[in-house]
């Protein structure tokens, strides 16, 4: 067994600690490395930092251990006992809410390709006890190790690994230890670039993450179990070296994980300092300093075309915000990088522009991770790169990938937008009270029509701190003429009787139609279903997803924590200023949430209205319909 | 009647598909009887107006009228028919031609009746299968022709076959010494009730009157007649004999794509009382009546106006509630029976996605 392996405190299932909590000292714990090699299924790498965190509560197999075993283990080839040792997580994770390992298993599940290659390139390596949560760990952990010198194994792990900084100091001794070793390695795998995901460390709830995470950058071209991810169609021509595709889904608990995609990251991001445990599996970084950074970066922009340079500038500092938004830039960006590409010699277009693509892509990520919306766009295009008969002249093929994207935007975007307005506003009656929340462009674009058509109503327009994005969207109705309320979600229990109609936005539907969008959404919800008032969701085809999520944890975003302590505008409010230096203060910016399909009475999408028990059917014939373009 | 005159002026038109209920199950009282067909009048001459437009409108509305007398014979039937009729009296000679006809006519039966939900639905599905059959444009137009009148009267058969297939399939649902409870008269749920006894089973049902109509009299009277036991309640005894029922049976007027229902008034009562005391509402529907609607709430309706008699005269200024039909929502239905099988009510939309889209 490796000396270096943090000990791991068996912790009886039952009792779990989830997230906030300082994990006790682990215990060292003996795990059987028979584990079965024929799991098909992709476990996060284990979580656990480096000296002493155990990873997951489950004392039937933790992470270090697993590594320890898989290590050890007769089948693993040396490099991946060197590998794996890596990513301990620095921080204390949070050892608890491990139970869903069992559960990430099966999120991993469906990436039924290339668990295959994993396990594959694994050789054996116990990939995992789908039982316990820590086995899960350790093999993902192991696997995505694996992986990334096995190149062979042809998954491209694809991570952006801003590397956390603060947080991996933490767990230093073992992990010296280890990155000696791993060092050792790296030089011989120069080349290998997979990044994994960064095996989600910390054990925590964020396993169903890591899990995903983990299948990820397994996959070879990273279709992303979650949302977003980019990479769809040609799995196994993805095995670019040259292209480190950092896999949209990377989790973020992995430290060593994180130092490899921070290598490879155009954007230098600090890690934030005093993160919240629960939400370990996600990236966040300090926010002041990256625009400056890539603004002056601006010129040395060879790897990344200028459009998407810009785009992705816009993104960080928060120009373009919105789904819509920043989907139709994105894609005008690849217009033109697709316009100006050529192919180099001896490289095949399909193949090149692909892993371009992928590249600007995990640029994009770095900047601020994808929406769903997005992600599906993307897949979008690269199956329609992967489409193009061989017998194209270049030139050809890049004119019809770009009316490709053309027809994308136009189609999916601008047409389906008409047609929702064109149903949503049958549902405006005379003297309706329609509550709003935040700003989404089809809920305006629907109001605008119906005042325009002569209904007699009026809006209330509900909105949040931080962003305040209500502000926009009221100043906008205004302008036209309507007659608008404006409030804070404090008072949305308040205001909800008065109303009798609620028009959400929805970055993304998921297939159980749990409604994800903008955070506030489900409570605006789910009191407005107290109070027996439809809520009605509009949401265009494109942005479905055959993802489910459960939860608001496992997959989300994490805004900058500093737009919580200040106020605008009232700069005497500053209690919050020194939060950073207190130990046992923690600052949460989620940026989505999701909204279970109870509270949602109707989606209206391009397609017409339907229930939210019909998303799969939508999701279904969308994807068929992908399929004849 | 005095109070019935105020009502006929400011609803001229009662739904036809109420006068024909009435007409086939009420016990309609003879002012009343008087009212509808002076109702009726306007009718003529709104089909005379498109009359002049073209030939076949004036035997679209006669058709339908027509098949709409046979008491058998479900309202979208009788479109399916009407419709057929314009095909094989049609002189167009192309398909086009032949879809702009039905077309018109289908927009005319719709308009003459813009309340009942399964005329239009049935002509939905007529339409949409023309259109699709026309992509066929290499088919010879006479071939295609007698197509379709073969599947208008196919469509027919098989909406009369429904009624049978439904039967069998709720047969299961009822057991012996269950007691079960109708409201209104829907020939669907007679059929079923018809199967059961048939079938030897052992059941009571209540019979709520069903006012105004008072179709529950009726369906009592038709229940008596196969020996089945039955007993009258009147509405507002719902919620007091629920305690003893095991499961409630209702029809529908048209299925709505959430899922829900629209019937006859006083299904939404009983269905909430059912769900409150949890015993199990069942609906059975032939799959035509599954329409392209989506309703929120009471108001998305589109009011079916069917004047209530109440025996006394009414003063001037009351108004009256005259709505003839209500919306269930899903959550308090449990099953629905159709001749596609017995479904969720979530599956209705994913058969209507599929069929229209």
């Amino acid at each position: 067994m490796d000396a270096r392996r943090a000990p791991r405190a068996v912790i009886d299932p039952i009792v779990r600690k989830v997230g906030f909590f300082t994990p006790p000292d682990p215990i060292p714990f003996e795990f059987s490395p028979s584990a079965n090699s024929l799991s098909p299924v992709m476990i996060p790498p284990p979580r656990h930092s480096s000296e002493n965190h155990d990873i997951n509560s489950r004392p039937s197999v933790t992470s270090p251990s697993g590594d320890e075993t898989i290590a050890v283990s007769g089948s693993c080839n040396s490099i991946l006992s060197e590998l794996f040792p890596a990513p301990m997580l620095p921080a204390q994770s949070p050892k608890i809410g491990n139970g869903d390992g069992g559960g990430i298993v099966a999120s991993s599940f469906p990436r039924g390709g290339f668990d295959l290659t994993v396990v594959k390139a694994s050789g054996g390596v116990p990939v995992c006890k789908l039982t316990t949560v820590s086995v899960v760990n350790a093999d993902s952990f192991a696997i995505d190790e694996r992986e990334k010198p096995n190149k062979g194994g042809g998954s491209t792990m694809e991570g952006k690994d801003q590397a956390m900084n603060s947080k991996q100091k933490k767990d230093k001794s073992s992990k010296a230890e280890r990155r000696a070793l791993q060092e050792a390695q790296r030089a011989a795998k120069a080349a290998a670039k997979a990044e994994g995901n960064k095996a989600s460390g910390t054990a925590t709830s964020v396993n169903v993450k890591s899990a995903k995470a983990v299948k990820a950058p397994q996959k070879v071209d990273n279709t992303s179990v979650g949302a977003s991810e980019k990479k769809g169609g040609d799995r196994p021509s993805e095995k670019d070296r040259k292209k480190d595709v950092p896999h949209p889904r990377m989790q973020y608990d992995d430290k060593s994980r994180v130092e490899k995609a921070k290598r490879r990251a155009v954007v230098n991001q600090t890690e934030a300092r005093n993160r919240v445990e629960l939400f370990r599996h996600l990236p966040q970084y300090e926010h002041g300093s990256q625009l400056p950074d890539l603004e002056a970066k601006f010129f040395q922009l060879d790897p990344v075309h200028p459009s998407v340079y810009k785009v992705g500038l816009q993104y960080l500092s928060g120009d373009i915000s919105g789904g819509n938004a920043r989907c139709i830039a994105m894609l005008q960006a690849f217009q033109d990088a697709i316009r100006d590409y050529t192919v180099p010699s001896e490289k095949t277009l399909v193949r090149d522009l692909t892993a371009k693509i992928s590249s600007y892509v995990s640029f994009l990520i770095e900047c601020r991770p994808l929406s769903i919306s997005m992600g599906n766009a993307i897949r979008f295009l690269k199956s329609q790169i992967a489409k193009l008969p061989l017998t194209l002249s270049e030139s050809e093929s890049k004119s019809s990938l770009q009316s490709d994207i053309e027809n994308f935007i136009y189609e999916k975007i601008i047409l389906a937008d008409k047609a929702i307005v064109e149903h949503a506003v049958t549902k405006i009656r005379d003297g309706d009270v329609l509550l709003t929340y935040g700003s989404s462009s089809a809920v305006e674009m629907i109001l605008l029509h119906a005042y325009e058509l002569g209904k007699q109503f009026r809006v209330v327009v509900v909105d949040s701190r931080p962003r305040l994005r209500g502000k926009l969207l009221l100043r906008r109705l205004v302008e036209k003429g309507l007659s608008c309320t404006y409030t804070h979600i404090n008072a949305v229990s308040y205001i909800m009787q008065e109303v009798t109609r609620v028009f959400l936005g929805a970055s993304s539907v998921l297939s159980n139609g749990t409604v994800y969008s903008g955070v506030g959404t489900a409570c605006v919800a789910m009191v407005a279903h107290s109070f027996h008032v439809p809520v009605i969701v509009c949401c265009e085809a494109f942005k479905f997803h055959e993802r489910v999520q459960l939860d608001s944890i496992c997959s989300n975003e994490l805004g900058d924590p500093d737009a919580i302590s200040k106020v605008s505008g009232r700069e005497d409010v500053n209690d919050l200023d020194a939060w950073a230096n207190t130990e046992n203060l923690q600052l949460l910016n989620l940026i989505y949430d999701a909204t279970p399909s109870d509270y949602v009475s109707m989606i209206v999408t391009d397609y017409g209205m339907i229930p939210p028990t019909s998303v799969p059917v939508v999701v279904r014939k969308y994807s068929r319909e992908q399929v004849w373009i | 009647m005095e109070s019935e005159a105020p009502t006929m002026e400011n609803n001229p038109k009662i739904s036809a598909y109420y006068q024909t209920r009435l007409a086939h199950f009420g016990v309609v009282s003879t002012e009343w009887l008087a009212q509808a067909q002076s109702a009726t009048n306007p009718l003529p001459s709104s089909s005379t107006d498109s009359d002049t437009d073209k030939d076949t409108n004036f035997s679209v509305i006669d058709e339908f009228n027509r098949w709409r007398s046979h008491p058998d014979l479900a309202e979208a039937v009788a479109a399916i028919r009407a419709l057929a009729a314009v095909i094989s009296s049609s002189k167009a000679s192309t398909m086009m031609q032949l879809e702009i006809e039905l077309k018109n006519a289908s927009d005319t039966l719709k308009a003459w009746d813009t309340t009942s939900i399964s005329l239009t639905a049935a002509s939905d599905l007529f339409m949409r299968y023309v259109t699709r059959t026309s992509a066929l444009e290499f088919e010879e137009f006479n071939s295609a022709k007698s197509r379709l009148i073969e599947r208008a009267d196919k469509f027919g058969e098989i909406s009369y076959k429904a009624r049978k297939i439904i039967a069998m399939l709720s047969q299961d649902f009822i057991f012996d010494g269950c007691t079960i409870l109708v409201h209104g008269f829907s020939r669907v749920v007679f059929e079923v009730l018809k199967l059961a006894a048939h079938n030897k089973k052992r059941f009571r049902v209540f019979c709520t009157e069903g006012r105004p109509d008072r179709t529950g009299l009726r369906l009592s009277h038709e229940l008596a007649k196969l020996d089945v036991p039955v007993k009258l309640v009147i509405d507002s005894a719902v919620a007091y004999t629920m305690d003893e029922v095991d499961m409630v049976i209702v029809g529908a007027d048209g299925v709505v794509e959430s899922g829900g229902i629209i019937n006859m008034m006083g299904t939404y009562q009983i269905a909430l009382v059912a769900k409150s005391m949890n015993k199990p509402v069942y609906v059975a529907a032939e799959s035509y009546k599954f329409a392209r609607h989506y309703l929120l709430d009471q108001k998305d309706l589109v009011p079916a106006i069917r004047p209530v008699d109440f025996g006394v005269p009414i003063p001037l200024k009351v108004d009256v509630e005259c709505s003839a039909r209500d919306y269930t929502p899903p959550q308090y239905l449990t099953l629905l029976f159709t001749d596609l099988g017995v479904l969720t009510p979530s599956v209705v939309s994913d058969e209507l996605i599929q069929l229209y889209l």
